[in-house]
């Protein structure tokens, strides 16, 4: 059984002819559309992929600038917060500064004020000693200045104690 | 003595067999080593095993 | 739905079996011309020796292809049946007529004033006389170094059993590839047969054409290859049936699809094609010479391998199982029959998978061609530099 005892030139002839027909009706009616629709599906496909990705992306992106809006915001909440404490301790301190300060002024006037009692105190004590002095002496002096001798001794005695003083 | 070419033909043949029965054993490995590269290797081992059985052809029909 | 392809599927892979099984019972009717002068051993090894003849040509035959459609045959009365197919013949004019005038050989076909008989051996056409003897023609053999007579054959273009299946797959292939072209239009979700061949095609894209071809080139070559590929399926699917069919195992049927290839892959081959096969870069000059009758007788036997490695896988594929179906019937022990017939059995199923596999391999290796032809080396060039 060699090829060439086998092989038909007839056979041949129409297995080409029935080859290239089917070849040029399939790449007509088959092929080409079926390949185009299976492309455009892909295309179609990958399309939509890319969208959902992007889609994804875009999400993702939302989120963090939410979260970035909610750091923002708690940190603008506790600076407030601060803020306000800040400026509550220091009314605190200052209305203790003012109160201090009056207090030291009361205490002040207070000092002055007793000082001022204090003198008085001391200048009517000094004016009744004076006058009980006086008193006192009115009465040695009467006695005393019973004679003139005395008179005058008393006299020369305080006046060399005066002097002495 | 002439050795019939029927011979000649039987000896390629089991040449052929050892050659496509090695691509085989060692794709077969091959796919157990990487078994991520499975098509790639199964396409060179058809390719290589098409190739001998060629030769094997060839012979057949020269005898 | 499923149950029935499945059964029509387990049908298709027994009926040959039963087909084969019809046309058996064969042999009593060769007479025996010189038997009466041996001893008995001798008569009994002649004996032997004319059955497993028989057989073996019984199975070739059902390879070959035929200028009738036999569905099957009744050899104890040498009964044929089938349908006869239309002869178209060259011999110094058209001659046309109904295959049923060859008579499977044994009459002489009569078609303006000539006359032509086929030897139903080789399933070829021969010019005869009217007395039905061929006529001869005197040949120079190169081997014997003398004329020989040969018979005279004829230019034979008629519609035989291998065309005429060729002719109702490309119908049947045409008509269900445009049904599933037509089924995009409703959307581009794949519905019915799509569903089945979809994957089929993107499956010849994407792992035989983009890889092989290149994603710059592959596009041109992908008509080619799709039809390559289904029509080589199918046909090979065609020989699984009952019929005896044996197109794609016909060595001028692969000669055709090889040629194909070969004119393509010639006519589309790129500069650096033809410089890769005539000035092979990146070898020193003395081997360019030696290399380029290398490559060139290369581009020819490439598809001539693609064409010798269909022809005979197919070949030997039918041939395996004739035999092993002749085998289960040539035991009268039931065992050893139904051992056979379930041989037979996982041959078919094999060759079920050869008829992918070689549908595969040709379109693979086609693709492979296309690719050194389409292919600009760039990378070759920068390695040579």
């Amino acid at each position: 059984m060699g090829l060439l005892e086998e092989f038909s030139i007839g056979l041949f002839f129409w297995q080409s002819v029935l080859f290239l027909a089917l070849l040029f009706l399939l790449r007509k009616f088959a092929w080409k559309p079926i390949l185009d629709s299976v492309n455009e599906r892909e295309q179609k496909i990958s399309d939509s992929l890319e969208l959902a990705e992007k889609t994804k992306e875009e999400m993702e992106s939302l989120k963090a600038s939410n979260e970035n809006l909610l750091k923002e915001a708690r940190a603008e909440r506790d600076a407030m917060i601060k803020d306000a404490k800040e400026t509550a301790s220091r009314m605190v301190a200052e209305a203790k500064d003012k109160a201090k300060e009056e207090g030291n002024k009361m205490l002040a006037s207070a000092k002055d004020s007793i000082n001022a009692e204090k003198a008085a105190a001391i200048s009517e004590l000094k004016t009744q000693v004076a006058a009980f002095s006086i008193e006192i002496a009115e009465k040695v002096v009467r006695g005393e200045l019973s004679s003139a001798d005395k008179q005058k001794a008393l006299a020369d005695k305080l006046v060399e104690d005066i002097n002495m003083n | 003595m002439e050795i019939p070419t029927i011979v000649g033909a039987g000896l390629v043949v089991i040449g052929v067999g050892i050659g496509i029965g090695r691509i085989g054993g060692s794709a077969m490995e091959a796919i157990a080593r990487q078994p991520e590269a499975t098509n790639k290797i199964q396409t060179a081992m058809l390719i290589a095993a098409a190739l001998i059985e060629g030769i094997g052809f060839a012979a057949l029909f020269a005898a | 739905m499923q149950k029935v392809v499945r059964f029509l599927l387990v049908l298709a892979l027994v009926l040959p079996t039963a087909v084969l099984a019809s046309s058996e019972g064969h042999n009593d009717h060769d007479v025996d011309h010189d038997t009466k002068d041996l001893t008995p051993e001798e008569e009994a090894e002649r004996k032997a020796e004319r059955e497993k003849n028989h057989r073996k040509h019984y199975v070739i035959h059902h390879t070959q292809d035929s200028h009738d459609f036999g569905l099957f045959t009744n050899e104890t009365e040498g009964k044929h049946y089938g349908f006869p197919l239309p002869v178209i013949l060259w011999d110094d004019g058209i001659h046309f007529f109904m295959s049923s005038k060859f008579g499977h050989g044994h009459k002489t076909a009569s078609s303006n004033g000539k006359y032509f008989k086929l030897d139903y051996n080789n399933g070829k056409v021969y010019q005869a006389d009217a007395e039905g003897h061929f006529l001869k023609k005197k040949v120079w053999d190169k081997e014997l170094k003398e004329f020989v007579s040969e018979r005279v054959e004829v230019l034979d273009f008629s519609i035989t059993k291998n065309v005429l299946v060729t002719m109702l797959m490309v119908v049947l292939m045409f008509f269900l590839f445009r049904s599933i072209a037509r089924s995009y239009k409703n959307g581009l979700a794949p519905t019915g047969a799509a569903k089945f061949f979809e994957p089929i095609i993107i499956y010849v894209r994407d792992e035989i054409a983009r890889p092989n071809i290149g994603e710059k080139h592959y596009k041109k070559y992908m008509v080619y290859l799709l039809t390559v590929f289904f029509f080589i399926w199918f046909l090979n699917l065609s020989g699984m049936t009952p019929l005896g069919i044996n197109v794609t195992g016909n060595i001028a049927f692969t000669a055709a699809l090889a040629l194909m290839t070969y004119l393509i892959t010639t006519f589309t081959g790129k500069k650096d094609y033809w410089m890769h096969i005539f000035w092979m870069p990146g070898v020193p000059w003395p081997m360019k010479i030696v290399l380029a009758p290398i490559e060139l007788l290369g581009t020819i036997i490439k598809p001539f391998a693609l064409m010798i490695r269909l022809y005979a896988n197919m070949l030997a594929g039918h041939i395996v199982l004739g035999m092993l179906i002749l085998a289960a019937y040539g035991f009268s022990n039931y065992f050893a029959s139904g051992a056979f017939i379930g041989l037979t059995f996982f041959m078919n199923i094999i060759e079920l998978l050869v008829a992918l596999l070689q549908a595969y391999i040709f379109t693979m290796l086609t693709a492979l061609y296309f690719g050194a032809a389409a292919e600009e080396h760039d990378h070759e060039h920068a390695a040579a530099h």
